[in-house]
């Protein structure tokens, strides 16, 4: 079946390649039977590529290690849903998934256009196949996914115990869904700068999946930062990392784009902006990409280095010079139809968030590659941590919550001082109320940063629960709905308006739960013995017992063993509640003879955070078990010369799975005698008030997006235009 | 047997896309593709936009963002406006005929 793998590969970039050919054919000729066929190119293309994905996952979990991809990140003793995720935490696995979901998002984009805006569709067309072209011609020559070993070996790698963790199934397609939905308006942007087409009409057809990007993008970023701090065993949540950011980067210009898009379909104005940002996007959205498995710069994410770094530069290369070159030899059709009728309106705001949001993406490129930027200019690479990255982007980012306030309540076109103090009056008030309560419980001098982002965040509640107490209230003025009728008509009536008022409230809360937990966060990290206890904050926590496990790994992630701490929590003498931190030891990629049970332990090992969650406060602890550091005097600890000794004990006449069998039981003593004889265990321990509120913030973020790429009702939709249209009709009659 | 399912799958996709291809030449030949007005379309477009302008128009206005004497001066030459749009679109359609004539 590899076989049939590489031929669907090779016939996906044949089909790449005829679509591109029949778009741009049928397009300059105006021939739409070309033009169809090359719109069905990429019907072609999706239904290849899911074909070659059910061929590598079921390989995946059939164990089938004859193929390289399966064995280097595989196992028989890697959990079910690990095996089936296995699929995008090697480079191969992640470009057929970043190509397929092109392909899938492509073919409802061609599909919904195909009555639609002829002259850009060919293309636009040939622009998504373009990528389908790039990606399947790396699979193709650079790195195929259906490469083979014969014999195949009997075990694999297995997949790399830090992404053992439930948001690996979901985390990595979120993001590339994202990244990939973001070719959609790039194309079709692409497509209208060709054919000098630059209206609303595109971004109309286009501004559903540049929603869907930044949605998407949006919960991938939130998913990783919460993965990050239940794995990695830092406490954190946002480390600056290089990956990290390449998925805020155009996340930021695509929140800029959804903003300012509105401006053009309204006003028909900011058509260099959008244009500009939405290439823009897409180029970062590949940087992004490329940035993930290059291991260009130090991360996190650097499961490997690349053999790719060239033909992705060459991409992002192609990419910014002929975005360069579209905008510029089209500035003549991207003039401004109209001029900004007044600085105190809801446009002016818009064109500060976009300055703002393009200016924080400026920031985090210009940190997140200071490193190669300084080896290039001097020679030696430096890098920036979160210290340089916080003194920037924090600012910039008080700015942005305070416009989200503002910006909801002012007028398109020109707002009135009168209307203007009516309208902030309240959101003020919550603003300076705040301030005044943070003010009690923080000192100012030390945290004026938290109270400013509280006092922001009040007034951005204040501002949009205001426009929903308005609208509502207009509502019922007006129909005779009950209450909650009225409010569920007034959003559904105008989704795009109140689902982005609620992702404003979503990133107020979020920021929130940052500034809270960032500035008010107590951590110790220390060594304890049973028994022994520590202060953490108005925490104190106790080391209670010592746990342990052989091969029934608590956490499900296919560990040899584990072992833990079971810490008692109390506040001012009352209990709080029990946290059992643990770390996992997994088994070496080979078992090597004679040293069967340090194999069974010596790859990596993981943190299993032992955390306690709650809307004021996250009560946080990661164990090392065997210590921070080996003894000072070079000599053994007591458990590695207890495995040392077990190995010795297992007889090299047995047969391998007797020796295996053995060497479970030695473990098995060894685990026993941990927890009956614990050494001192080193702790990070940490007390972080309002984590919660970031989860919860991302949330009402994921809730206010969907509600505003809902599609309203058709029939609403007929009825609204309509009785517009009679209106209109009867001032024509009148004229 | 898993390399006659391969054979089968290759050929099966091999057909599909075949036939998915070339089907826009069986039904039609060498159909053209009408030529549509860029004019209209662009005056369609700003028909589309004024009208969101006047629904936003109006929703300010009941939120409280706009006085009685902005919003109905607005309102007015949002409508002004869109009247003017659809006049123009009237008069390119009157034309259309005489054109092929």
């Amino acid at each position: 079946m590899a076989f049939a793998g590489r031929v669907a590969l090779v016939l996906a970039l044949a089909v790449c390649a005829y679509g591109i050919t029949a778009a741009l054919y049928g397009g300059r000729k105006g021939r739409r039977d070309w033009v169809d066929s090359g719109r069905r190119s990429v019907y072609c293309l999706a239904a290849i590529l899911t074909v070659a994905m059910v061929i590598l996952e079921i390989a995946f979990i059939r164990n089938d290690f004859s193929y390289n991809t399966v064995a280097n990140t595989s196992s028989t003793t890697t959990p079910l849903l690990y095996r089936a995720a296995a699929m995008w935490s090697s480079q191969e696995g992640s470009l057929l998934l970043w190509v397929w979901l092109l392909s899938i998002w492509a073919s409802v984009a061609t599909f919904i256009t195909r009555n639609r805006l002829r002259d850009i569709v060919p293309y636009a067309t040939s622009v998504l196949l373009g990528f389908g072209a790039f990606f399947t011609t790396l699979l193709v020559f650079f790195d195929s996914p259906f490469a083979q070993t014969h014999p195949a070996p009997v075990q694999g790698a297995g997949l790399d115990p830090l992404l053992r963790n439930p948001s690996m199934l979901i985390h990595p397609p979120m993001l590339y869904s994202g990244y990939t939905f973001f070719t959609i308006p790039f194309a079709f942007a692409v497509g209208a700068l060709v054919v000098r087409r630059v209206d609303a009409d595109w971004i109309r057809v286009t501004r559903r999946f540049a929603l869907a990007s930044w949605l998407f993008l949006g919960i991938g970023i939130v998913l990783g930062a919460r993965w990050s701090y239940y794995e990695l065993g830092w406490g954190g949540y946002w480390g600056w990392d290089p990956v990290e950011n390449a998925a805020l980067m155009p996340w930021l210009i695509s929140t800029a784009f959804l903003h300012s898009v509105m401006i053009q379909e309204k006003r028909g104005m900011l058509k260099i902006w959008n244009a500009s940002l939405v290439l823009a996007a897409s180029t970062l959205a590949i940087v992004g990409t490329f940035l993930v498995r290059s291991g260009v710069l130090n991360s996190i994410h650097a499961f490997g280095a690349s053999t790719l770094g060239i033909p992705f530069v060459a991409l992002i290369a192609a990419m910014t010079g002929g975005s360069i070159y579209l905008v510029v030899s089209r500035r003549d059709v991207l003039r401004s139809e109209h001029s900004l009728d007044s600085l105190f309106s809801r446009e002016a705001a818009f064109l500060l968030n976009n300055v703002v949001l393009v200016g924080l993406c400026f920031v985090v490129f210009w940190g997140t590659f200071f490193p190669l930027i300084s080896k290039a200019v001097t020679g030696t690479s430096a890098a920036v941590g979160p210290p340089w990255f916080d003194r920037y982007t924090v600012p910039l980012a008080l700015i942005l919550v305070l416009l989200s306030g503002i910006g909801p309540a002012i007028a398109w076109r020109r707002a009135s001082l009168a209307n203007a103090r009516r309208n902030f009056r309240l959101p003020l008030a919550a603003a300076v109320l705040m301030a005044v309560a943070a003010c009690t419980v923080v000192p100012i001098s030390s945290s004026i940063g938290v109270v400013l982002l509280f006092s922001a965040a009040a007034f951005v509640c204040a501002s949009v629960g205001q426009e929903f107490w308005r609208g509502w209230r207009a509502r019922r003025a007006t129909s005779s709905d009950s209450p909650l009728v009225a409010l569920a008509s007034m959003v559904r009536r105008n989704r795009r308006r109140y689902g982005g008022y609620i992702v404003h409230i979503g990133i107020a809360v979020l920021f929130i739960g940052v500034a809270a937990s960032s500035t008010f966060q107590h951590e110790q990290t220390l060594s304890l013995r049973v028994g022994q206890s520590t202060r953490v904050g108005a925490y104190t926590m106790r080391y209670i017992r010592a746990t342990g496990s052989v091969v029934a790994d608590p956490n499900h992630t296919g560990a040899t063993m584990t072992l833990g701490a079971v810490l008692r929590v109390t506040r001012g003498g009352h209990y709080v509640g029990t946290l059992r931190p643990s770390a996992g030891y997994y088994p070496a990629a080979q078992i090597v003879p004679g040293l069967v049970v340090a194999s069974l332990i010596s790859g990596d090992a993981v943190d299993q955070i032992g955390l306690q969650s709650s809307w004021r406060r996250d009560l946080w602890a990661a164990i090392k078990p065997l210590g921070a550091t080996l003894p000072a005097n070079g000599t053994q600890l007591p458990e590695e010369r207890l495995v040392n000794l077990a190995d010795g004990t297992i007889s090299p006449t047995l047969s391998a799975t007797q020796q295996l069998q053995t060497a479970f039981v030695e473990l098995g003593l060894i685990v026993a005698h941990y927890i009956k004889f614990p050494p001192a265990a080193s702790f990070t321990l940490i007390a972080s008030p309002l984590v919660m509120w970031i989860w919860i913030g991302g949330l009402i973020v994921f809730l206010g997006g969907l509600t505003a790429i809902w599609p309203a009702p058709s029939a609403l939709r007929s009825r609204l235009r309509a009785r517009y249209l009679a209106r209109v009709a009867q001032e024509l009659g009148r004229a | 047997m898993t390399a006659l399912i391969a054979a089968l799958l290759i050929g099966a996709l091999l057909g599909f896309v075949l036939w998915a291809l070339s089907a826009p030449f069986r039904a039609r030949g060498s159909a053209t593709q009408p030529g549509d007005s860029d004019a209209r379309r662009a005056l369609e477009s700003a028909k589309q936009s004024k009208y969101s302008e006047i629904r936003d128009n109006e929703t300010d206005y009941r939120t409280g963002k706009l006085s009685d004497e902005d919003y109905r001066a607005l309102d007015r030459q949002l409508r002004a406006e869109a009247v003017e749009i659809l006049r123009a679109i009237d008069e390119l359609d009157a034309s259309i005929p005489a054109a092929s004539d």
